[in-house]
């Protein structure tokens, strides 16, 4: 989950961390306020979860308070790239002397977090790392315990910088790491951190991803921030199509007949588990589908959970006709999924041998499954037909997009 | 067009315990989808819209004295 | 041979008594060779039995009622308590811990990954449905229920490794159509940080002599992928490698997972596309379709054969 920048600054205030004398506001006439206290030139920067703000116009200096209110008029009006912003940031503009980098990540594959330091700051760490690796330094940490300062030292060392500079970054940096440990994060980044011409230290931009699984466990601090459950932050805004899909889900505990993802095409998807659905939604695509939306069944889900999800894809507009397939199931069941989907056609008026273009989900209760599929004379397949040639009989018979 | 709330699967019950208290209970018990429900007084009753969730586990027919509850495919 | 585990590997269930966890234990004991579980725990259920098998309050109940070091444990206990009995079962000598539960913490499983690594113990997971070594012996929910893991696994000389516990199933029940049996399965997780990689387990599957060849399922986010490339190029492995990679639509997506957890693309070499770039490049061969890969892994054999010759 992204936090905005206002948010990510107060985190990493809380830290203990130095800021600047910044100010949040949704209004022009406070962004004035707020740039008279400060009393110099301000930038506004425009609070939206999307890159290419400085591109796109999100970011104005201002000299005076006047001009200020008029820039942010104009920001908090200025759409990018299809996000409107939260509000805007009013930041004293810093007399820099030196930009840094510090970031905090994962590293999946050993296992640990890792400290990111570079002394080439306020540009793309991934393109300072490719093209001047020796200004990027990085040392592994324990998640086991608090990360201490030498680590953190040795990172910031290994770029040359000494001094100083060496001396006032370190605790910043374990700051950081330790703030990262401590809230969950997946990525915490202060870029740039700005050394001033008065000799002081701040972060003047900060871009914090907190993890979703971990939000349970850190509701105090999402409370703090007026962050809501419903707010989910995914890199676009849930449709009505993919909120209609959680509250299928959500109908009962029985397994998992959601994680609706919408898409354009006319090509209706009952599609599971995970991995499956990864592989019949790209073989979908492979052989010229062009798929209504992504969904996942796991879990043995309830018939009800099944119906309702086969329900939602039949009803969306340019639909006709859905696909349902799984890799070889051995928990969710072949019969109640088949229930499920035909119970969805009829209790919308249609035949399911009709609506259903195929149906391939081997495995656990198969024979019970193909008695009901027989029954209602829907084309089904066993496992001699794999998930590709599947996903291709259902583009056959649906057909590609108009 | 109506369709009828169960489509697969319907739960036969012998007249001779529909208001025995203790079998009731017994398989209300047993049912892991809650097909089964107690009336006023203890008496049997069927929750339709819950019969189509039968994971055909026979745990009702084991719970029942033999031959009184019947699971019914209705695709067969 | 088999890697992981064999017919005489025992282990126990924690969080046994939970709907999900009962089945697996049937599954597991009714599966081949029938698994030794010697225990279960869930706490407050001490006395309790499931399936035959004896529930106490804590590991240390099991061990002791065990008589002697348990090899394994299968953890399907609620995300939030899963780091804590996790490091109950290393901290009784349990070497081998399957964890199936999901949605748990990166920082919490980091944290269990490096006790394992001090108690010389391999976590296998999370988010996962644990190993199978056909007709002999599975850990965990992978392939259901024994009659339907006997329909798609068979024995033989092929190692199987997956992000996703259900393609293991496709994919093996594939290769055994083919004629071509496994020689242990491993649902590896679907989360960004897991215990064991494709690279950590491909040393063992080297070393099994009964191992020819390996077929892997892979998606987008990570770096799993680069790392098992470095490998196979650093090492020279005797055993030639088979990918199939699921979820390329996600490269017009960066940000959004799908499936996974660890499907999530956090920067560009997380994509679809660059990481068969790199497989390709270590010789690994990928499969555009699940269906190609017994060819693929057929022809992949005799030609190191025809190298060895």
């Amino acid at each position: 989950m992204r936090f905005f920048e206002y948010e990510a600054r107060e985190i990493v205030k809380r830290a203990g961390i130095p800021v600047t004398d910044y100010g949040f506001t949704r209004s022009a006439d406070e962004a004035r306020e707020i740039a008279e206290r400060i009393a110099g030139p301000t930038v506004i920067k425009s609070q939206v979860l999307s890159g290419g703000r400085m591109k796109a116009g999100g970011v104005q200096f201002a000299d005076t308070a006047d001009e200020a209110k008029a820039h942010a008029e104009t920001v908090l009006k200025l759409e990018i790239n299809g996000h409107m912003p939260r509000g805007i940031l009013v930041d004293p503009k810093a007399d820099l002397k030196q930009e840094y980098y510090l970031g905090v990540v994962w590293d999946g594959v050993r296992k640990k977090p890792v400290m990111l330091f570079s002394d080439m700051g306020g540009i793309d760490i991934e393109e300072v790392a490719e093209q001047h690796p020796d200004h990027v330094g990085r040392m592994h940490f324990s998640s086991r315990t608090e990360p201490l300062d030498y680590l953190a030292k040795e990172c910031i060392a290994q770029t040359g910088v000494t001094g100083r500079a060496l001396q006032r970054i370190t605790p910043i940096l374990s700051r950081l790491a330790k703030l990262f440990l401590e809230r969950d994060m997946t990525l915490a980044e202060i870029n740039p951190l700005g050394e001033l011409k008065d000799g002081s230290f701040v972060a003047l931009d900060a871009h914090m991803d907190m993890e979703n699984e971990a939000r349970p466990r850190q509701k105090a601090l999402l409370k703090d921030l007026e962050i809501g459950d419903e707010e989910t932050r995914e890199a676009r805004e849930a449709t009505e199509f993919e909120i209609a899909g959680e509250e299928v889900d959500g109908m009962d505990h029985r397994g998992v007949a959601g994680n609706v993802t919408e898409f354009d095409g006319n090509l209706g998807l009952v599609i599971g588990a995970g991995g499956g659905s990864l592989t019949l939604f790209d073989a979908v695509r492979k052989f010229g589908g062009e798929p209504a939306n992504y969904c996942e069944i796991g879990g043995n889900p309830s018939v009800a959970k099944a119906c309702g999800l086969a329900k939602l894809v039949l009803q969306k507009p340019g639909v006709d006709k859905i696909a349902v397939m799984m890799s070889i199931v051995s928990n969710t069941r072949v019969d109640i999924v088949a229930r499920g989907v035909i119970k969805a056609c009829l209790e919308l008026g249609y035949d399911p041998a009709e609506k259903i273009a195929i149906f391939r989900i081997p495995g656990a209760w198969e024979d019970e499954g193909y008695k009901i599929l027989d029954k209602y004379g829907v084309e089904y397949c066993d496992r001699s037909v794999s998930m590709h040639q599947a996903a291709k009989r259902a583009v056959d018979k649906i057909g590609a997009a108009a | 067009m109506t369709v009828a709330e169960n489509l697969f699967i319907d739960v036969k019950v012998d007249d001779s315990i529909k208001n025995d208290p203790a079998i009731t209970t017994k398989l209300v018990d047993a049912c892991p989808v809650d097909i089964f429900a107690a009336g006023e007084s203890g008496s049997l009753e069927i929750v339709t819209k819950n019969l189509d969730e039968c994971v055909l586990c026979n745990l009702c027919v084991d719970a029942a004295p033999a031959g009184t509850v019947e699971v019914v495919k209705l695709y067969e | 041979m088999s890697i992981l585990l064999n017919e005489d590997t025992t282990f126990i269930v924690q969080g046994i008594t939970g709907r999900e966890a009962v089945n697996l234990t049937k599954e597991c004991l009714e599966y081949g060779k029938g698994a030794k579980v010697v225990g279960g725990v869930t706490p407050g259920r001490l006395g309790r039995e499931v399936h035959g098998v004896p529930v106490f309050d804590t590991v240390e109940q099991a061990v002791k009622h065990h008589g002697g070091p348990i090899d394994g444990s299968v953890v399907t206990v609620p995300p939030a308590f899963t780091k804590d009995a996790v490091m109950e079962a290393l901290a009784n000598g349990i070497k081998i811990i399957v964890i199936v539960t999901e949605r748990i913490p990166r920082q919490d499983v980091a944290q269990m990954v490096e006790f394992a690594n001090e108690c010389d113990a391999r976590i296998i997971g999370p988010n996962c449905l644990g190993a199978i070594v056909p007709d002999v012996i599975k850990m965990g929910g992978i392939g259901g229920p024994a009659k339907d893991a006997a329909k798609a696994y068979t024995p033989g000389s092929i190692g199987v490794m997956s992000r996703s516990g259900g393609m293991t199933t496709e994919i093996s029940s594939t290769l055994t159509a083919a004629g071509l049996g496994q020689s242990t399965a491993v649902s590896i997780g679907g989360d960004a940080i897991i215990g064991s990689t494709y690279t950590e387990l491909m040393p063992m599957f080297e070393a099994d002599e009964q191992t020819e060849a390996i077929v892997i399922y892979t998606e987008p986010g990570g770096r799993m992928e680069a790392e098992l490339a470095e490998w196979v190029t650093e090492n020279n492995s005797r055993l030639p490698i088979v990918a199939f990679m699921a979820g390329k639509f996600m490269d017009e997506m960066p940000g959004m997972s799908f499936g996974h957890a660890g499907t999530i693309v956090e920067g560009k070499a997380d994509t679809a596309t660059e990481k068969i770039a790199r497989l390709k490049e270590a010789g690994i061969e990928v499969a555009e379709e699940i269906a190609e890969i017994p060819d693929l892994v057929k022809a992949q054999i005799s030609k190191k054969q025809e190298v060895t010759a």
